[in-house]
């Protein structure tokens, strides 16, 4: 598939960020592939797009121990859509005997069966096992024009389902809007999800990643949106998730979750090799920076 | 900072971390975290260390924030002796920030956030400022044997949430080896536990004494460490938590955090909360 001209980009003074620690480590346990094809999703997640292959459990099982044996605090799984993965429960099984879990969602996929499986989860592990389920807005006319038609009425059945065996997801939600309405807007997801059922409503913003299918919904980044030392400056990497944190896709280990299809951010076979830095050459990563975002909970 | 008792050293080492020795260490330690401005529920723990004994008290940062009238949190400190090490309210504090940096994503719970913030920041005289950024920002000593390190948040991070859901054992032992300790105690996540690692290292989070621990039971803890063990007791202790709840009333902070304190379930600041923190309590 054609790559998005934002990320070839490169800036030639771009700082570096160090690689302080192994502590979390993410797995594109779906790939690229999706159920949704949302019009701002970063890595261009579809029903077709094959760029990264969903990865079985014996795939995952080696990165997931060498995780181990770096002292990894928690697992992140995601996609494209990971319930897709049919080995899901047992790569989640697999992992919460390591440590604490989230799975990203968007929940459209979790009916009553699936909704007990990942209650039977909880209840099995001293480890938290988050559900992240990414919804972006309130109602269907504000969210099915991003996240496609009729995926709203899904994604809440999903949270019903949710609610209904005591599972308590974080909302995340792409920062479509403006900051001016920012704090109405925030209100109004803590209030719809009471509304759903979920009486301990939690929500994560995450800000939105000029690259993938976003850039033909608004933009891409331009030259100027790029890191160099002057930013770099007294700034504390560790606000940076990729100073601790490595991604895993079927090609391969990733600087992080967000730069999947970019050629250089892909550092190597092993996790071991990719604790090395990395060069913030990307306009992500002056997302990153500019907003102090971190894709964990 | 009060003096060393039983003739033992002190010194502040490199990343202000104070290193003890002495003969007391080897006594009963009381470790206590998170007064948040709670004097009645600080003294309660203070006396009840003090009666079963403690040699030493130790207390592992955050005075202020949520509880009323921060000015008699100190006074309490120098009578029984604690050597207080800083938690990031304290910090804030010390370095005159605008708030306390929680960045929650409810408003209200910003808006909680920087009132109480603004509360113990407009009561905090400049003599408090200057002792409270002369504090260590973690304390060490050697006792039977074993190598102790208290510390705030976690022993590389004085703003790190060691929660007990979302704290890997594989984690815990990397903070213990990196941080050459092989008891770790801390705090700043008001709710406790401990745990013993499959490499022997142990973390102790000894919980808050300023606001019970989301479990329905108004109360302090902390933790307490009899002589020649290594085997902490997290202690609940109780006090008098309506004379705390009306003082608050007076002082007009807000009616969540009364209710927290006289019902011992967390009613603000939730969503810090690893889900099965959360599920335990009610709201």
């Amino acid at each position: 598939m054609p790559r998005p001209e934002a990320i070839s980009l490169r800036s030639p003074s771009a700082p570096r960020v160090p690689s302080l620690a192994l502590d979390t480590l993410w797995v594109q346990v779906a790939g690229t592939l999706c159920n949704l094809t949302c019009r701002h999703c970063f890595v261009s997640c579809s029903p077709t797009n094959h760029s990264h292959e969903i990865m079985s459990l014996a795939e995952v099982r080696p990165f997931l121990e060498e995780a181990e044996s770096l002292g990894v605090n928690d697992f992140y799984f995601t996609g494209g859509e990971p319930f897709l993965n049919r080995e899901l429960p047992e790569i989640l099984k697999c992992a919460l005997r390591i440590g604490p879990a989230t799975v990203l969602t968007n929940a459209t996929l979790i009916g009553a069966a699936r909704a007990r499986e990942l209650r039977g989860l909880v209840e099995a592990s001293r480890y938290s096992l988050e559900v992240r389920v990414s919804l972006d807005g309130v109602t269907a006319e504000t969210n099915d024009p991003i996240r496609g038609e009729g995926s709203f009425e899904a994604t809440v059945r999903g949270l019903s389902e949710l609610a209904r065996v005591g599972i308590n997801p974080i909302l995340t939600v792409a920062q479509t809007w403006s900051d001016e309405e920012d704090h109405a807007l925030r209100a109004g997801f803590h209030e719809f999800l009471s509304r759903a059922g979920l009486s301990r409503p939690r929500v994560k913003v995450l800000p939105l990643f000029r690259i993938g299918r976003e850039v033909e919904r608004t933009r891409g980044y331009a030259e100027a949106e790029r890191l160099t030392e002057e930013h770099w400056r007294g700034f504390d990497p560790w606000i940076l998730q990729c100073s601790t944190s490595r991604m895993v896709t079927s090609r391969g280990v990733f600087v992080c979750p967000i730069l999947v299809d970019a050629p250089d951010a892909r550092m190597g076979r092993t996790i071991r090799e990719t604790l090395r830095p990395f060069r913030l050459a990307h306009g992500a990563c002056y997302t990153c920076w500019a907003t102090g975002a971190s894709c964990r909970n | 900072m009060p003096e060393l008792n039983g003739g033992g050293t002190e010194r502040l080492g490199p990343g202000r971390i104070l290193e003890l020795s002495g003969g007391d260490l080897e006594g009963g330690l009381a470790f206590l975290g998170g007064p948040y401005n709670n004097h009645l529920a600080l003294r309660a723990a203070l006396e009840d260390a003090t009666r079963r004994g403690a040699s030493r008290i130790f207390c592992l940062g955050d005075l202020g924030g949520f509880g009323p009238n921060p000015a008699r949190i100190y006074p309490l400190l120098e009578e029984f002796h604690v050597l207080t090490l800083a938690g990031n309210y304290d910090r804030a504090l010390a370095e005159r920030h605008g708030d306390c940096g929680c960045g929650y994503t409810h408003p209200s719970d910003n808006a909680f956030a920087q009132l109480s913030y603004a509360y113990t920041n407009r009561r905090t005289t400049d003599r408090d400022r200057a002792w409270l950024d002369a504090l260590p920002l973690g304390i060490r000593f050697a006792r039977g044997g074993r190598r102790y390190l208290l510390c705030h948040g976690s022993p590389r991070r004085i703003n790190e949430f060691l929660w007990e859901s979302a704290s890997s054992d594989g984690f815990l032992m990397r903070l213990a080896r990196d941080a050459e300790a092989d008891q770790v105690l801390c705090t700043h996540t008001g709710i406790p536990w401990q745990r013993t690692l499959p490499n022997g290292a142990r973390f102790v989070n000894v919980g808050a004494v300023g606001r019970p621990a989301n479990d329905g039971r108004p109360g302090a803890w902390y933790a307490f460490l009899p002589a020649a063990t290594h085997e902490a007791e997290l202690v609940r202790v109780d006090y008098d938590q309506e004379a705390l709840a009306r003082e608050m009333e007076e002082e007009r902070l807000p009616r969540e955090f009364v209710e927290t304190i006289r019902s011992g379930w967390w009613t603000t600041c939730l969503e810090i909360l690893p889900a099965k923190e959360r599920g335990r309590g009610i709201f």
